[in-house]
């Protein structure tokens, strides 16, 4: 049995994450991503080095044209859509989402936590003498 | 359709008795995706917590150079440029292995090898010159922490060129069969996921450093 012949065409062979049905509207999507990736990797570079905005509001806007870019990747390029073939990789992702946001937060909260209550180096130097 | 209609048996119909030959509820193509987007999420897990520590080294320099006197952004930019195209054509080579088109597929294949290795070459000089005036990874917390996060997706870019000629030659030998292409997919997956994680290393690493 060749691996051919298991492959038979079915509604939903084609709908993994990475698969379209047509050619050309699979270029188009692609197309629109690179586009879509372009433009808000420009935004970043521009926002980055600008004095035209308040200072303090770039790393805010820095972080939301990632995940904005982000976004457009995984819908463009990773095909992951609302579709119901896509249930089971949306679901991962949340998870996934899930977990990368409490070990960022939970890290950064204790480590802040912890610099602010610990005493300074040079005092800590002075007692162990 | 979710899994639960389909375990339940409510999805008989568009399956169109697929069930005796691989044994499974859903098309080959769909699980094996789903396996190595599985993966691949916790390979994301891994970079978020080099994220994390990165982010709390941040100001450790030790009395070293600071990221604000490292960071090139025009080698971070034409970086970037290199991955987001290599993401686009690897998309396309895709498309091509999917249509049976060989030109299209080794084209696309081939174009994505040479930006890969392009944002390599630009990588390893960075990483070459910041060593070369004594800013190694042995001079303070904030640059193991940096040499840890960007040479690991470095790493992963490596892994992911050898992938590619291994595609190329699989394709090349066995021609475009069903498990062959399922590989495909799994590396088009691979790279485009290499490129949202770049996408993050370029917004927190660089553009937050250099303007610090």
């Amino acid at each position: 049995m060749s691996y051919s012949d298991q492959e038979r065409e079915s509604p939903y062979a084609e709908s993994a994450p990475g698969y379209e049905q047509e050619s050309g509207e699979a270029v188009a999507s692609y197309l629109i991503g690179l586009g879509l990736a372009a433009l808000l990797t420009i935004v970043s570079f521009f926002i980055a080095g600008t004095t035209l905005v308040w200072g303090p509001s770039i790393p805010v806007a820095l972080v939301v044209l990632a995940i904005a870019q982000m976004g457009v990747h995984l819908v463009f390029f990773l095909n992951i859509t609302t579709g119901p073939d896509n249930v089971n990789n949306v679901m991962a992702l949340a998870f996934g989402v899930l977990i990368v946001l409490l070990l960022l937060a939970g890290s950064l909260w204790i480590m802040a936590n912890l610099n602010h209550n610990m005493m300074p180096m040079n005092q800590i130097m002075q007692m162990q003498r | 359709m979710s899994a639960f209609e389909a375990a339940a048996g409510r999805g008989h119909l568009d399956r169109a008795g697929r069930d005796g030959e691989d044994g499974g509820l859903w098309s080959k193509r769909i699980v094996v995706g789903y396996g190595f987007w599985i993966f691949l999420l916790s390979d994301i897990i891994m970079f978020s917590a080099f994220f994390a520590a990165y982010a709390v080294l941040v100001g450790a320099t030790a009395g070293g150079p600071s990221g604000r006197e490292l960071f090139h952004l025009r080698n971070v930019g034409l970086e970037t440029v290199c991955l987001l195209l290599s993401s686009f054509t690897c998309g396309l080579a895709s498309v091509g292995a999917r249509a049976h088109r060989g030109s299209w597929f080794y084209g696309a294949m081939a174009a994505t090898g040479t930006l890969g290795a392009a944002f390599l070459f630009i990588e390893v000089r960075e990483f070459a010159g910041m060593i070369a005036q004594g800013a190694g990874p042995t001079q303070s917390a904030f640059l193991s922490a940096f040499f840890t996060l960007v040479g690991c997706h470095g790493l992963h870019v490596t892994v992911g060129l050898l992938w590619l000629l291994t595609m190329m030659a699989q394709v090349f030998a066995k021609g475009y069969r069903a498990d062959i292409l399922r590989r495909v997919l799994c590396f088009g997956l691979f790279w485009h996921t290499l490129d949202i994680i770049w996408v993050a290393i370029f917004t927190v690493v660089y553009l937050m450093g250099a303007g610090q």
